[in-house]
């Protein structure tokens, strides 16, 4: 049995679940963002990682100032991938200019459920609500 | 146990919040059935922030310590990336 469990383990790497948020400079243009959003997509995917779902809130107000820039462009990834890519990713993160913050979180079974209501528009129908009654 | 407020009840005096008003605290996340907290969510975490930024204590909002934890988790995340500011007056 435990031979069994072995070999199993060697031949297909555990993936596990992660949330990335990335907070670009403003001074990007539309291309140099979707180059910059495209290269770590592709990033994520070659190093054997599944990419499960992508979101770009465009450019966003910061609640404080960033290497003194009031705005940046926000884009999530949350995406499958091996523990040991985690870090590598994040090196590439801290390497490139053009990342001012960013925030990877590894996402436990209540988190997965989450993101798939909210995808599924789940939360909107009612913050929309509250949203139009809070405008009235 | 319901004793009249008011006069002539010495017991009263003391207890500064009669029963009529005060109503019972409970664990929203517990009654509602939420599991996770999103920190991308900035209107609403800011139910836990008083309005210098700060974390609302338990004491307050009347959540359950585990979602305590988890709420506390989320605020700071939320900072991180700039989603909830670090302090500061007149938030809300």
């Amino acid at each position: 049995m435990a031979t069994k469990t072995k070999s199993t383990k060697q031949e297909s790497v555990v993936l596990k679940d992660y949330e990335s948020v990335i907070i670009f400079t403003p001074v990007l243009s539309d291309e140099q963002l979707k180059e910059a959003v495209a290269k770590y997509r592709n990033l994520i995917t070659e190093a054997g990682g599944e990419l499960v779902h992508e979101e770009n809130w465009g450019l966003t107000k910061l609640a404080y100032p960033i290497q003194k820039k009031s705005t940046g462009f926000y884009h999530i990834y949350e995406f499958k991938s091996a523990t040991s890519f985690v870090s590598s990713l994040e090196l590439a993160y801290r390497r490139d200019e053009r990342i001012m913050r960013f925030l990877t979180t590894s996402l436990d079974k209540d988190a997965l459920i989450y993101n798939q209501r909210k995808r599924n528009g789940e939360f909107n129908q009612n913050k929309n609500k509250q949203q139009e009654a809070a405008k009235k | 146990m319901a004793k009249p407020i008011g006069k002539a009840n010495p017991m009263m005096v003391f207890n500064t919040t009669p029963d009529a008003t005060q109503r019972k605290k409970y664990c929203r996340f517990k009654k509602n059935g939420i599991k996770y907290i999103d920190y991308k969510d900035a209107n609403f975490l800011m139910k836990f922030v008083n309005d210098q930024g700060k974390i609302l204590p338990r004491r307050l909002t009347g959540t359950s310590l585990k979602y305590q934890r988890k709420v506390s988790e989320a605020i700071k995340r939320a900072r991180h990336i700039a989603v909830l500011p670090f302090g500061g007056d007149l938030l809300k």
